[in-house]
């Protein structure tokens, strides 16, 4: 009985069928090579051997790596889903594919589902393959960072994910949806310092109300956790260090770093399915 | 499910449909019987499509539809279990076609050899096709392939929206004649341009203009 909910549930055929679409777009084998050959150009540029803030090693490239999955992995996330169900609405496929016995909300999350891992598990294999040479190369292998940079990962592709979906579902073209993607990615890359530091300084707000408001950004999230992960007292982030560290712990903030993305997503993600389900689906 | 509806398989009342300024269906009412093959005709914009897309349950709508006594919207599983559909237009899917076929087997729940046999009696092996991209196939190729996932299909009603629009002279007779062949207690509506092409298959035929039906004639059987 199991394997029969499993072989004709909607989602999972869905997902299955979306996934093999994925693997034969350019944009997943073009991300995935991306994010490997960045792995090995670090490991044969030497990154190991430089330091930063005392972190040398794998610890060191992993930083790096981070820092380098929070520019790409958003705007990636992105532009490649949120033309997942519009797109599918304009070339007549959700007119074909809706007229099977498929759930609404089988179709919406089985695509969600497929998006996810396509986009997960290339950075997850590019950070475990970074793991495991550095293991062979006889590296200290900071196994503890390792999990949570993976976990740091999913909640913010989650999150991104959660957010486009919903884009794409209440767009009503292509064009717009992708414009709404940018939009929304360059305002969110603005909020981490530069808008902050004008509402600090224009309108003399509270820091303590502009940190706040920053945290809300998923994108400043990320990126405080990955600071606080290597630099435990956030020296690198200056005067906010003290209001984020007084006010939470360094573990509280990295469980809310892991949790409140989910929970964007999953709202975004609950928002979308809703508009999908309850509107004209073409 | 069915029996306790008679042999009528989609009931309409006062159905309407209208996009922002624009009413497309409007104030419709109709039953459609098990046993008929009918006619949809009417020139583009009369309303054709949205109302399959209504029955499919890819539409809001006002007034009452009820395909197999349930709501299209409320109940989409269990009525599209029993519906065989070819779009006018087949869809860019980048699976391929042995994938799009096993999708197929199991969202349906049918067996392959359905749909190969019918495909096969239509011109197309889907065996010397099976590695092709499905959106890389021709639009013959296409329509051919959803034309035999719909006919593999043991269904209650086939809806089938300009489906000979893509096939050569001998794909539409051997189609015709695979429709003709059909279960006789499927309900079968065939949007058409071409009254002249189905007119030995159909026995009742539906006009529809600006949305209402203008023209609902039963034809004597042949």
């Amino acid at each position: 009985m199991q394997r029969n909910i499993f072989t004709h549930s909607s989602l999972v055929q869905i997902m299955n069928a979306d996934i093999r679409q994925n693997l034969r777009s350019k944009w997943f084998w073009t991300y995935s090579v991306l994010f490997g050959g960045f792995v090995a150009v670090m490991f044969s540029t030497g990154i190991t051997e430089s330091q930063i803030i005392g972190f040398v090693g794998l610890s060191r490239l992993m930083v790096t790596f981070m820092q380098v999955s929070m520019v790409i992995l958003p705007i990636y996330v992105l532009i490649t889903t949120v033309r997942s169900v519009v797109g599918d609405r304009e070339s007549n496929v959700m007119e074909y594919m809706l007229s099977l016995p498929v759930s609404f909300s089988g179709y919406f999350w089985g695509k969600f589902s497929a998006k996810f891992l396509v986009t997960y598990i290339p950075v997850f294999f590019a950070l475990l393959g970074a793991a495991v040479w550095g293991s062979i190369t006889q590296l200290d292998v900071p196994w503890d960072l390792f999990m949570l940079y993976s976990a740091l990962l999913a909640a913010m592709i989650f999150c991104f994910l959660g957010i486009s979906m919903f884009i794409s579902a209440v767009s009503h073209s292509q064009d717009l949806a992708i414009s709404t993607a940018f939009i929304l990615w360059l305002l969110l890359v603005a909020f981490l310092d530069l808008i902050l530091m004008g509402l600090l300084l224009k309108l003399r707000l509270d820091a303590a109300t502009v940190i706040g408001f920053g945290m809300l950004n998923p994108l400043q999230v990320f990126r405080t956790a990955v600071l606080v992960l290597f630099d435990p007292e956030l020296t690198v982030m200056g005067a906010a260090s003290y209001f984020i560290l007084d006010t939470v712990s360094r573990g509280w903030f990295i469980v809310f770093a892991i949790f409140y993305p989910i929970a964007l997503g999953g709202l975004f993600g609950w928002f979308g399915s809703y508009f999908f389900k309850t509107r004209d689906i073409i | 499910m069915t029996q306790q509806f008679n042999n009528h398989i989609i009931q309409i009342e006062n159905l309407s449909k209208r996009f922002k300024r624009q009413q497309v269906i409007d104030s419709l009412s109709v039953d459609f019987l098990s046993d008929q093959r009918i006619a949809l005709i009417g020139q583009n914009g009369a309303g054709k499509t949205t109302l399959i897309r209504c029955i499919l349950g890819q539409y809001n709508f006002e007034g009452k539809l009820e395909v197999l006594g349930l709501n299209p919207r409320k109940d989409r599983r269990e009525i599209l279990q029993q519906i065989g559909f070819v779009p006018q237009t087949p869809p860019p899917i980048k699976l391929t076609v042995n994938e799009l076929m096993h999708f197929f087997e199991r969202i349906t729940k049918t067996d392959a050899s359905a749909f190969k046999r019918i495909s096969s009696q239509l011109g197309l092996e889907i065996d010397q096709n099976l590695h092709k991209p499905f959106y890389k196939l021709s639009g013959g190729m296409k329509q051919k392939l959803l034309i035999s996932f719909a006919l593999g299909r043991k269904v209650k009603i086939l809806l089938l929206d300009e489906p000979s629009a893509n096939l050569d002279p001998q794909a539409r007779e051997i189609l015709f004649a695979q429709l003709k062949d059909y279960s006789k207690n499927t309900l079968m509506i065939l949007s058409s341009h071409r009254m002249d092409e189905i007119k030995d298959l159909v026995n009742r035929v539906i006009e529809m203009d600006l949305g209402k039906i203008v023209l609902d004639n039963l034809l004597t059987e042949k």
